[in-house]
C-alpha cells in the first residue's frame, strides 16, 4: 500500500502539536494521518471505498470490450431460461419431539473463559448451533455477552480443528492411546504416582476439579499444575498481602459514585465484566436531569476502554503507578511517605481525587488491574477498607478457582521437575503451554525430558507437536461439563451438538485415568451434581431430575453464588514495601536515565492469548482503539514515535535479555512515554490455515519474573517497513462533527445545548412529497454515554447475518463488510487525548440518498420506514454507495462468502440470504427478526409489543447502548430516549433524516481539576 | 467511381431493418415461451419420488387431514414433511409386504432418512412462511391446487413472484374463512370480493404492505 506509507510518511507529530495546542474549541480527530490533513490522505478518502476495483490489466481494447458487453447483453435474457435444480427434502425416519422444523430452539449453557463463565443461550436451528445469545439469567451475562462467546460459534465449526487421535504425528485412535495411558500408568501405581503430572488452564468446574482430586488420591505422589498465561497471580499474591489468604474481590460498580481504576481493565478484562459494563453505565446513563452519574479516574499503561470512559485520566508507565497508589493511600491517610517525584506534576490532581474519594465513604471502589503487582491490590484493599466501601461496592468472596494457585510458581515448579527428570507422564489438558510458557523457562526443550507426554486441545497446536499423543478436545458446545462464574454461580455446560470431529472431553480423559473409561460426560457430570444434591442443598425439588431439569433450564444453578466473607486486613505499619524487583520505582527512576524502556504484555483485545488465532471473525474485528485488524504492533505514544522518528509501519526491533523480536510501530495516541506496548497472541506457527504465522510472537520477551512489565528492554530501528491494516480511516464522514460531548455542568446550564450543535432542516424542506408512517416505524437510538467501544455489536451482526470475512488484504483495500462499525474519536493533545466511540448502523433515512441513485429499484423503503436491500434485484453499480453520506453500504467486490467449506455451511443463520459476488448489502435492523415477531404477533392478532424485537446488536450490547423499537409508539423506549434533549442525528443538515439517532455523551469532570 | 453497392442493396438494407425488428421479436416470443413453459417452470409435470406416493389416494380416498403429515403448517415456516415414523402409523399394518413401499420399510429398518423430491420450491433469496397465510385465510388449495386428485405430486402455479404478486396486491380474491383453510373443495357461497374485504378487515391483513420487498426478501 504505498499510498498509506507516503501518508504515513507526511505525518509530522510535531506539528501536529503545535496545530492542536492552538486549536480552540473542541477537536475532534479519528487518526494523525486526518490530523495531518495531507493531500495523500485526501485522495484516500476521495475514493468511496478507499482503493476502487483493481484495473484490468489485461489489455482489453474498446472494440472488443463492446463486443463482450453486447454479447453479454444478449445472452443475459437466457440465463433466466436456467431450470432451478431439483432440491430434496430429507424428514427425520422418527421426528424428535421438540423440534419444529422451520423454528429455532434455544438451550441455556455456559462458555467457560480462562476459568470464569459466561452464561448464554444458543440457537439452535435442526441441531445445528448458529448464534450465541446472552442468558438474562446468569449474572455474569444479565442477557448480554463479550465477542469472545459471539466468536465461539466460528470455532465450532473450524475446519482446521484437530479431527483425529494422533501418536508421533501419524494416525491412531483413542482406544490406542488408552491403551499406551494404562502402560505408563502401570508403572506410576508402584510409585504411587510420583512421576505423573496433570497441566491444566484454570479450573473453576466443580466436576473436574472433583475428578483431579480423586486422580491425586489414586497416585497420591503426583502432582496437578495450572497455567494460563492471561493468570491473574498479582491479584490472588495482592490478597494474600493484604489478608493473609486468597480471596475473590467482587465489584458493585452499580452503587460506587466514585472509582479509581489502577490499570484495572475492568470493562473489558476482569472475570464477570460483561456485568460490570453494565453496573458500570447504569450510573452513567444521562436521563433528565443527570442525577447521580458516577465519576471513573483511571491511571494506566496502556489506552484501554476503561480508560476511554474516563472522566480523568493519567497514562503512566506500569511500573509508575504503584507510585500513585501510594500517594492515594498517603492522601487517605494511610500511609506516611513522600510522594514520589515524578508524580509531583500529578499533585494536585491525586489530592482532587483523593478528597473526591472521601467525600464518598461507602460508595466509592478502587479496583487494581491484574498487571499490577501484588502490592498495588494490597493497596487498593487497603483504601478500600479505609474508605468503608467493604461490604458495599466491593464484596470478598471464596476463590472461584477450585484450587487457587500461583499459575506461574505452579509452572515453575513442574519446569523444574522435567528438569529433574522426575517427570515420567504429563498429561496436558488444554492449553498450549510450549507457546505461551514464558520464554526463559524454555517449556519446550524441558518438556522433552518426558517419557509419556499427552495433549488433549482443539487445535493441533505448537504444544501437541511436541507431544506423543494428541487428542482432540470436545468445543464447549459439544460436550457436558460445568464452571463457575465470577462469583461463585455454577452452571450446567449442556452440548448443543455431538462431537463434530470425534473429539473428547477432559472429563473423560480423566475418567480414564481412574480406571473408568467409556464413562460419558454426561454421567460424569451428572454424578458430581447427584452428591451436591444429596447434601440436601435445595429442597425445593422434589427429585434429583427436577433438580437437574431446572438446572439446565436456567442455565444457572440457583444457590450456588459465594456468599461474601469477612476479611480482615492485615497490613503493617508504614505499608507493604514494594519487593525490590523490576519494574518497581526505584529500578525505574534507573531506568529513567538509561534511556531504556519500558515494555508491556497484554493478552490481545480480539484473540486473547492467542487461542482464538484461527478465528476470522475475530482476526478481522478492528481492535479498539488501534481499529487494526489481522495483526498486532508494538504500540508507543506519539512523543516516542517522534524521538525515535518512527511511523506507524516501521518494523522495529524490541530486544529485552537477549531476546528479540522485530514488530511493526503503531502509534497510539494516550500511550505513556518511555514505554511500549505489545500484545500476545500472534506469530503462532501451528495455528490453522488464518492464524499461522501473522503478526509477531511476543512470547518470545516475556519473562517469567515480569509477566506483564519489564524494564530494560531497547528499541531500535530496522528500516524495513511492515504493512498495517488499520479501519479507522475507512468510510470516513470527513470530519464532521458527529459525536457530541459535553459535561454534566453544561448539561445543567443550557440542557438545549446538543440540539444547537448542528441544524435540522424543516422537514418540508425537500422536493418529494412527504410520507405519513402510519403503522409501525422502526428506528434506532444509540447511547453514546453508555457505549463503551467493546465492538461486541460488531461480532454479534456478523454472526447474525451471515456476514463474510474478507481476509487481510481486502481489508487493506477498504472492504471489510461489517454491517455497523465502532468509530473512534479523539478530542484533545496528542499525548492525552480524550478517546471516544461511535457505532455506525445503518442510518435508515427517511430520505434515503442511496435509494434515489439506484437504477434498478434494487434499494427501496418500505412502508414502516425501512430502507431495504433486495440483493436479487442488485446489478451492483454501486451508486447507492457512493451516494451514502454515512459510509455504512458494503460490497461484495468478490464471492467473500465461503460456499464450499462444508463445516460453515451449518453455521450460517438460515433466516438471512448469503450474498454472492456483485452485491452490495447493509444494515438490515435485522429484518428476519422483524419478520419472525410480526408474524408471531399478527397470528396473534395482537401489535408487537414493545421490547419484542431486539437487533443482534442490541442484544449483544453489554450496557444497553442500542435500543430499538417503533417511534410511532409514544411509550416505547426507543420513543422516550428520542424525545430525550440529548437526542441528535449526524449529518441531519443533508435532511436524510435519520432513524439511528444517538444520545448526546456527557462527561463529569470534577470541578477541582483543571481540565486543559 | 463507380458504385460499390448494387440499387437492389436499398431494398434488402430496408428489409433488414424490419428484420432485425421481426427477428428480435420473434426470439423475445420464443424465449419467453420457454421461460413460462413446464418445462422450465416444472408446472403441471409430475415429479418421480423415491416412493410414488400418492395425493389422490390418501386425501381424495381416505380423506386424511393435510395437517396429518404436514404437522407445522400452522406454526412454523415450513409445513413440515411427516418423518417415516408416521407412515409406518399405517404401514406397518397395512400393505405391510407391498413391493412399492419397501424404500420406507428400509428406511425405518436402516434410520437413514427417504430423500423427497421438492416439487414446490422457492429461490432462496425468498422467505415464505406457511403459518401466516394459513392463519390469515389462505387455504392450501389456492397455491397447491386439487392435490386429492393428484396422483404423484406436481405443481399447478409457477411460484413466480409475479404469480405471488396477484394475491399480496389483491387478497381480498383469494381468502377464505379460516376454518376452511384446509378444505379442498370449498366455494364461496356469495360475492368472494365482498368476503375477501371482510376477511382482510376481521384478520387485519395490512394490504397496503403486502407489496414491500422487505415482507418476503430480507
Amino acid at each position: 500500500m504505498t499510498e498509506n506509507r507516503k501518508d504515513a510518511e507526511s505525518v509530522d507529530l510535531a506539528a501536529l502539536r503545535a496545530r492542536l495546542a492552538e486549536a480552540r474549541g473542541p477537536e475532534y480527530w479519528r487518526s494523525l494521518e486526518e490530523l495531518a490533513d495531507s493531500e495523500e490522505f485526501q485522495a484516500f478518502l476521495r475514493a468511496e471505498f478507499p482503493h476502487p476495483a483493481p484495473d484490468l490489466t489485461d489489455a482489453v481494447s474498446r472494440r472488443h470490450f463492446l463486443k463482450l458487453m453486447g454479447a453479454s447483453l444478449a445472452l443475459a435474457g437466457v440465463t433466466a431460461c436456467t431450470r432451478q435444480p431439483t432440491e430434496h427434502i430429507v424428514p427425520y425416519v422418527r421426528a424428535p419431539e421438540e423440534i419444529i422444523p422451520g423454528k429455532p430452539l434455544f438451550f441455556a449453557t455456559a462458555m467457560p473463559m480462562a476459568g470464569a463463565a459466561i452464561g448464554v443461550l444458543v440457537e439452535s436451528h435442526m441441531g445445528r448451533p448458529t448464534k450465541v445469545e446472552g442468558n438474562p439469567d446468569h449474572p455474569a451475562s444479565l442477557g448480554a455477552t463479550d465477542i469472545f462467546a459471539q466468536a465461539s460459534v466460528l470455532t465450532l465449526y473450524d475446519p482446521d480443528r484437530s479431527q483425529v487421535v494422533t501418536h508421533l504425528g501419524s494416525v491412531s485412535t483413542w482406544d490406542e492411546f488408552l491403551q499406551a495411558l494404562g502402560t505408563a500408568l502401570e508403572g506410576q501405581r508402584v510409585v504411587k504416582g510420583a512421576g505423573l503430572r496433570l497441566l491444566t488452564e484454570t479450573v473453576t468446574s466443580p466436576t473436574l476439579a472433583r475428578q483431579i482430586e480423586a486422580v491425586l488420591d489414586l497416585f497420591p505422589e503426583a502432582k496437578w499444575h495450572q497455567y494460563e498465561p492471561i493468570h491473574r497471580d498479582h491479584a490472588k499474591a495482592g490478597a494474600r498481602l493484604a489478608f493473609g489468604e486468597v480471596v475473590e474481590t467482587q465489584y458493585r460498580f452499580d452503587r460506587a459514585d466514585v472509582i479509581l481504576s489502577l490499570d484495572g481493565d475492568f470493562l473489558t478484562r476482569f472475570p464477570g465484566s460483561v456485568a460490570y459494563a453494565r453496573q458500570f453505565t447504569s450510573r452513567r446513563r444521562t436521563g433528565s436531569p443527570p442525577e447521580g452519574m458516577n465519576r471513573l479516574y483511571v491511571v494506566e499503561s496502556v489506552p484501554t476502554l476503561t480508560g476511554s470512559m474516563a472522566d480523568h485520566r493519567l497514562a503512566l508507565r506500569a511500573s509508575q503507578i504503584e507510585a500513585v497508589a501510594r500517594a492515594v493511600a498517603r492522601e487517605l491517610g494511610l500511609l506516611d511517605e513522600e510522594i514520589a517525584e515524578f508524580l509531583i506534576p500529578h499533585k494536585a490532581w491525586i489530592e482532587a481525587l483523593a478528597r473526591d474519594l472521601k467525600r464518598h465513604r461507602g460508595a466509592s471502589l478502587i479496583v487494581a488491574g491484574d498487571e499490577q503487582p501484588p502490592v498495588v491490590h494490597a493497596l487498593a484493599h487497603a483504601m478500600n477498607h479505609a474508605l468503608g466501601n467493604v461490604g458495599k461496592t466491593v464484596i470478598y468472596t471464596e476463590p472461584i478457582e477450585a484450587r487457587p494457585v500461583e499459575h506461574l510458581e505452579s509452572l515453575k515448579e513442574l519446569v523444574a521437575d522435567m528438569d529433574a527428570g522426575r517427570v515420567d507422564a504429563l498429561l496436558i489438558l488444554g492449553g498450549n503451554p510450549v507457546y505461551t510458557a514464558p520464554a526463559d523457562l524454555d517449556f519446550a526443550r524441558h518438556l522433552a525430558k518426558v517419557e509419556f507426554r499427552a495433549h488433549l486441545g482443539l487445535y493441533s497446536d505448537e504444544t501437541a507437536e511436541l507431544c506423543h499423543w494428541h487428542i482432540p478436545e470436545t468445543h464447549y458446545l459439544e460436550s457436558w461439563s460445568d464452571v463457575r462464574a465470577h462469583d461463585g454461580t455454577a452452571s450446567i455446560i449442556q452440548p448443543l451438538i455431538a462431537p463434530l470431529y470425534g473429539g473428547k472431553s477432559a472429563h473423560e480423559l480423566l475418567s480414564a485415568l481412574l480406571g473408568k473409561p467409556g464413562q460419558s460426560s454426561y454421567a460424569i457430570v451428572r454424578e458430581t451434581w447427584r452428591a451436591e444434591y444429596e447434601r440436601g442443598r435445595w429442597p425445593q425439588y422434589k427429585n434429583f431430575e427436577h433438580f437437574w431439569q431446572m438446572a439446565l433450564h436456567r442455565g444457572a444453578i440457583e444457590g450456588t453464588a459465594f456468599a461474601p466473607k469477612s476479611v480482615s486486613l492485615k497490613m503493617p505499619r508504614g505499608g507493604w514495601a514494594s519487593p525490590n524487583a523490576p519494574g518497581t520505582p526505584s529500578d525505574e527512576r534507573q531506568a529513567g536515565r538509561q534511556r531504556t524502556l519500558e515494555i508491556n504484555f497484554r493478552p490481545d483485545p480480539t484473540i486473547w492469548d492467542g487461542r482464538f488465532a484461527n478465528n476470522g471473525w475475530l482476526q478481522e474485528l478492528p481492535k479498539p482503539l488501534t481499529k487494526l485488524t489481522w495483526d498486532n504492533a508494538a504500540l508507543v505514544s506519539p512523543a516516542l514515535a517522534e524521538r525515535f522518528g518512527l511511523r506507524n509501519g516501521d518494523l522495529v526491533r524490541l530486544e529485552y535479555r537477549d531476546r528479540l523480536v522485530r514488530a511493526p510501530i503503531w502509534v497510539l495516541p494516550g500511550h505513556p512515554d518511555d514505554s511500549v506496548t505489545v500484545h500476545l497472541g500472534y506469530g503462532r506457527r501451528r495455528a490453522g490455515r488464518l492464524g499461522t504465522g501473522i503478526g509477531f510472537n511476543a512470547y518470545v520477551l516475556r519473562p517469567s519474573d515480569a509477566c506483564w512489565f519489564a524494564t530494560g528492554v531497547t528499541l531500535s530501528k530496522t528500516g524495513d517497513r511492515y504493512e498495517l491494516v488499520s479501519t479507522q480511516h475507512h468510510h470516513s464522514m470527513e470530519g464532521r462533527h458527529l459525536v457530541r460531548v459535553g459535561t454534566v455542568e453544561e448539561y445543567r446550564k443550557n440542557p438545549g445545548f446538543v440540539k444547537e450543535m448542528g441544524e435540522d432542516p424543516a422537514p418540508d424542506m425537500t422536493l418529494y412529497p412527504g410520507y405519513a408512517y402510519e403503522g409501525y416505524a422502526w428506528g434506532m437510538v444509540i447511547d453514546l454515554n453508555a457505549c463503551i467501544g467493546c465492538n461486541a455489536c460488531v461480532i454479534a451482526c456478523q454472526a447474525e447475518n451471515n456476514i463474510p470475512v474478507v481476509g487481510k488484504k481486502e481489508v487493506g483495500v477498504g472492504r471489510e463488510m461489517h454491517w455497523i462499525r465502532v468509530d473512534r474519536y479523539y478530542r484533545g493533545g496528542l499525548d492525552d487525548p480524550e478517546t471516544y466511540h461511535q457505532p455506525v448502523p445503518c442510518m435508515h433515512c427517511e430520505n434515503a440518498p442511496c435509494e434515489v441513485v439506484c437504477p434498478v429499484g434494487a434499494t427501496v423503503h418500505d412502508k414502516e420506514g425501512l430502507n431495504v436491500m433486495v440483493y436479487n434485484r442488485c446489478v451492483g453499480t454501486r451508486y447507492c454507495s457512493n451516494n451514502c453520506p454515512y459510509k455504512v453500504r458494503r460490497f461484495n467486490f468478490k464471492l467473500y462468502a465461503d460456499w464450499t467449506t462444508e463445516s460453515f455451511k451449518a453455521q450460517r443463520n438460515p433466516d438471512v440470504t448469503v450474498r454472492s459476488r456483485g452485491v452490495m448489502e447493509k444494515c438490515t435492523y435485522c429484518l428476519q427478526r422483524i419478520n419472525t415477531v410480526r408474524i408471531e404477533a399478527e397470528k396473534q392478532n395482537r401489535p408487537i409489543r414493545d421490547g419484542e424485537i431486539l437487533t443482534a446488536c442490541q442484544q449483544v450490547c453489554p450496557t444497553e447502548a442500542i435500543v430499538f423499537g417503533n417511534i410511532n409508539d409514544p411509550d416505547s423506549r426507543v420513543a422516550r430516549l428520542k424525545a430525550e434533549k440529548l437526542n441528535y442525528g449526524i449529518l441531519t443538515e443533508l435532511n436524510t433524516r435519520p432513524r439511528t439517532t444517538y444520545l448526546a455523551k456527557l462527561r463529569n469532570p470534577n470541578p477541582e481539576i483543571e481540565h486543559e | 467511381m463507380a458504385q460499390i453497392f448494387h440499387r437492389s442493396f436499398n431494398v434488402i438494407a430496408k428489409l433488414s431493418i424490419v428484420g432485425a425488428v421481426v427477428v428480435l421479436a420473434i426470439l423475445t416470443t420464443v424465449l419467453a415461451a420457454i421461460d413460462r413453459s413446464s418445462y422450465v417452470t416444472r408446472v403441471n409435470v409430475p415429479r418421480e419420488q423415491p416412493v410414488p406416493f400418492s395425493h389422490r389416494h390418501h386425501v381424495g380416498q381416505l380423506g386424511i387431514d393435510c395437517r396429518y403429515c404436514h404437522t407445522t403448517a400452522e406454526e412454523s415456516r415450513f409445513a413440515g414433511l411427516p418423518p417415516v415414523e408416521t407412515c409406518m402409523t399405517c404401514h406397518s399394518q397395512i400393505h405391510k409386504d407391498a413391493a412399492m413401499l419397501e424404500p420406507v420399510r428400509e428406511s425405518w429398518r436402516t434410520g437413514k432418512p427417504l430423500q423427497w423430491v421438492r416439487v414446490h420450491d422457492l429461490p432462496e433469496f425468498v422467505y415464505f412462511d406457511h403459518s401466516i397465510h394459513v392463519n390469515k385465510g389462505v387455504g392450501c388449495v389456492t397455491c397447491h391446487g386439487q392435490v386429492d386428485e393428484m396422483p404423484l405430486m406436481w405443481a399447478v402455479n409457477t411460484l413466480r413472484m409475479e404469480w405471488c404478486l396477484q394475491c399480496h396486491r389483491q387478497p381480498e380474491r383469494y381468502l377464505r374463512p379460516r376454518e376452511e383453510v384446509f378444505n379442498l373443495h370449498w366455494k364461496p357461497t356469495g360475492d368472494q370480493l365482498a368476503l375477501g374485504r371482510k376477511l382482510i378487515k376481521e384478520y387485519h391483513i395490512p394490504k397496503e404492505r403486502l407489496t414491500d420487498c422487505s415482507v418476503c426478501h430480507r
